[in-house]
């Protein structure tokens, strides 16, 4: 199947800041498409570019199979939901939403209709009249989606549209934009800095670092498999040691934890580990693994997100260890010796 | 909760005290005057004649009608010369040399309306800077004449008031956030759609302020029309200062001031009417 949106070889220079690196990259339709990065990786440049509000320095940017050259924003098949938003404030609910659809000449009942419908869609029936000024947050967050997906885009652009919400309402509004998304069906490029928005919705999520793509992949292997010792740093926790050598299968870190790492056919600098890769009082039987003893230095309680913090015995690494809240480790305390074992495959080692 | 409304009620007091002594005093004192009337007796005694003369005789009306309609045309001029000078100033241009260019606006201010319209008699009369290039570019034979007209009156009007337009202009549109537009051209509006539907309607408060206080300066003013107004421009200013210093009739000029007060009143209500606007919502 052609994919709907085609970036070929796109660069953005600002006078020699490179902002956007040479990227490439394709979306199937219907997908949920993330681009994850830190602030100022360049990731809303190259949104505003797939939008038309910024030209490319040089590439290529295809949308079903048209290339986008020289088509000014108001004449391509994508919306954008802003950052803020982007309401007008001096229109109403319904007037925010008929917007797109006055400007293509409709006849007022068909708008109205369409508007009607879209409104209901995203929870909104009957706020037809109201202000925009007076909704709340997340019913701002629908209208400005609403007002977007009523001119049934090819792509939908959003850029990071859930940032001015509070936490709580942004864990609703994630699973709610995902639900969506599946119902319609319109492909979503979704712009964000948090990387749980980025794994819990998308089908696809591209992290980007210093203008360039680190890796495109689904979201579990993303976690599982970061090709990069960036993408493992910056997706999900992770303990990261210094390296100091990697002789015989042996890696020493810089505060000399020696753990076994078969096969690696280059010289590693960096060492992750994520904190739930660690096994708490291995059994015998559980066969090639590292075997450490590690003195609990604090517990940082969080619920269902809890961590120690642990000393590994006999050497000065500091580990951040996922503690599971079952009775098993109720009565854990500080200043405890537990064992905890380490699959080798969990142990992500970078150039 | 006590104390602080003690101190908002002596802060008041200055306020209070400013307004009865500026305002309320002297305009009583005029709406006093003008229903005092000297009858055939020599006596003066309670009349609405001061008001009838107004009706009865044409030139009065005539040139209260016409200060009205210059001072609407003239205010919705201003908005019109000033509207894309404050766009390209909060928009267009970087923020550092914009400050700068508002400063280079604000100059004529500081001279003065005086001497700003002797300037413009420089450049406007018969053997005038404009005149003498015309001419001497072979252009026009004859100087055209334009001091003294309401060309020239127009012009003096425009100018010593429409700065006044571009301050409340500019913060209103230095509040309307870039992305508004750009959602709307994103959702498909042309420019001139997105001129129509986002920026005039967001700028609205800012051009009713602007327009209220270039229309009250232009109704009010003097200077302009008397320097470069000539004969044929009488402005009703100078029918209530003919009262007051050539005839001494005070109580004819301050029931012309009153018409005066009642006409820009009713003129600014109307149109705060049309636009929808609100009068608190438009004084900040």
């Amino acid at each position: 199947m052609q994919p709907i949106l085609e970036v070929k070889n796109i660069t953005k220079k600002y006078g020699d800041f490179i902002a956007v690196d040479n990227i490439n990259f394709s979306v199937a339709d219907g997908g949920f498409f993330s681009i994850l990065g830190g602030s100022g990786c360049g990731k809303t440049t190259l949104l505003r570019m797939i939008a038309g509000f910024e030209q490319q320095t040089s590439g290529e940017i295809i949308i079903r199979g048209q290339s986008m050259q020289g088509i000014p924003p108001e004449r391509r098949p994508v919306n954008i939901v802003f950052q803020n938003l982007a309401l007008f404030p001096m229109m109403n609910v319904e007037k925010n939403v008929g917007f797109g659809l006055q400007r293509q000449k409709l006849p007022k009942n068909e708008v109205k209709q369409r508007v009607a419908s879209m409104l209901e869609r995203v929870g909104l029936h009957g706020f037809n009249k109201k202000n925009v000024n007076d909704l709340s947050g997340g019913q701002r967050q629908r209208v400005a989606i609403a007002r977007s997906l009523v001119l049934k885009p090819s792509i939908l652009l959003l850029d990071e549209p859930l940032g001015a919400l509070d936490r709580k309402l942004r864990e609703h509004m994630k699973v709610e934009l995902k639900l969506l998304q599946k119902e319609i069906g319109t492909t979503f490029i979704y712009i964000t800095h948090d990387q749980s928005e980025a794994l819990v919705m998308s089908d696809k999520v591209a992290v980007m670092n210093k203008g360039q793509f680190e890796q495109i992949d689904a979201p579990r292997k993303l976690y599982k498999t970061p090709k990069t010792s960036f993408v493992a740093g910056f997706v999900g926790e992770s303990n990261e040691f210094d390296i100091e050598s990697y002789l015989d299968n042996q890696i020493t870190t810089q505060h000399g934890w020696k753990l076994s790492k078969p096969h690696l056919d280059f010289q590693p600098k960096k060492l992750f580990i994520r904190p739930e890769a660690f096994i708490l009082n291995p059994r015998k039987a559980l066969a090639p693994i590292e075997r450490v003893e590690m003195r609990v230095k604090t517990i940082l309680f969080d619920g269902s997100n809890t961590k120690i913090s642990t000393v590994i015995k006999e050497s000065e690494e500091e580990v951040l260890i996922a503690l599971p809240q079952n009775a098993q480790f109720e009565n854990l305390q500080e200043g405890d010796v537990i064992k905890v074992g380490i699959h080798p495959d969990d142990l992500k080692c970078y150039p | 909760m006590k104390k602080i409304n003690s101190i908002f009620y002596l802060l008041l007091i200055p306020v209070l005290a400013w307004l009865l002594i500026s305002i309320v005093v002297p305009h009583l004192d005029l709406l006093f005057k003008s229903f005092r009337f000297e009858n055939d007796d020599g006596l003066m005694v309670f009349s609405f004649n001061n008001y009838l003369a107004f009706f009865e005789d044409d030139i009065y009306w005539l040139t209260f009608v016409k200060t009205a309609l210059y001072s609407i045309a003239v205010t919705l001029l201003a908005f019109l010369v000033t509207f894309p000078v404050a766009f390209y100033l909060t928009k267009v241009v970087a923020k550092k040399y914009s400050r700068f260019m508002v400063l280079l606006l604000l100059i004529p201010i500081w001279i003065g309306e005086l001497v700003t319209l002797y300037g413009w008699m420089i450049l406007l009369s018969d053997n005038g800077v404009i005149n003498q290039f015309l001419i001497s570019s072979g252009i026009i034979d004859a100087p055209i004449e334009m001091l003294y007209t309401h060309f020239s009156m127009t012009i003096g009007l425009l100018y010593m008031s429409m700065l006044f337009m571009i301050i409340p202009m500019m913060s209103a549109l230095d509040s309307l956030d870039d992305s508004l537009i750009e959602a709307a051209s994103d959702l498909g509006a042309s420019k001139w759609t997105i001129f129509r539907q986002i920026i005039i309607p967001y700028t609205v408060p800012g051009i009713v302020s602007g327009g209220i206080i270039v229309f009250m300066l232009v109704i009010g003013d003097y200077v302009a029309p008397n320097i470069l107004g000539g004969k044929s421009s009488l402005w009703f200013t100078e029918q209530i200062y003919n009262q007051f210093l050539s005839t001494f009739n005070w109580n004819e000029g301050a029931a012309f001031g009153f018409l005066l007060l009642l006409l820009s009143s009713s003129i600014v209500w109307l149109a705060l009417k049309l636009t929808g606007q609100k009068l608190d919502r438009v004084g900040s």
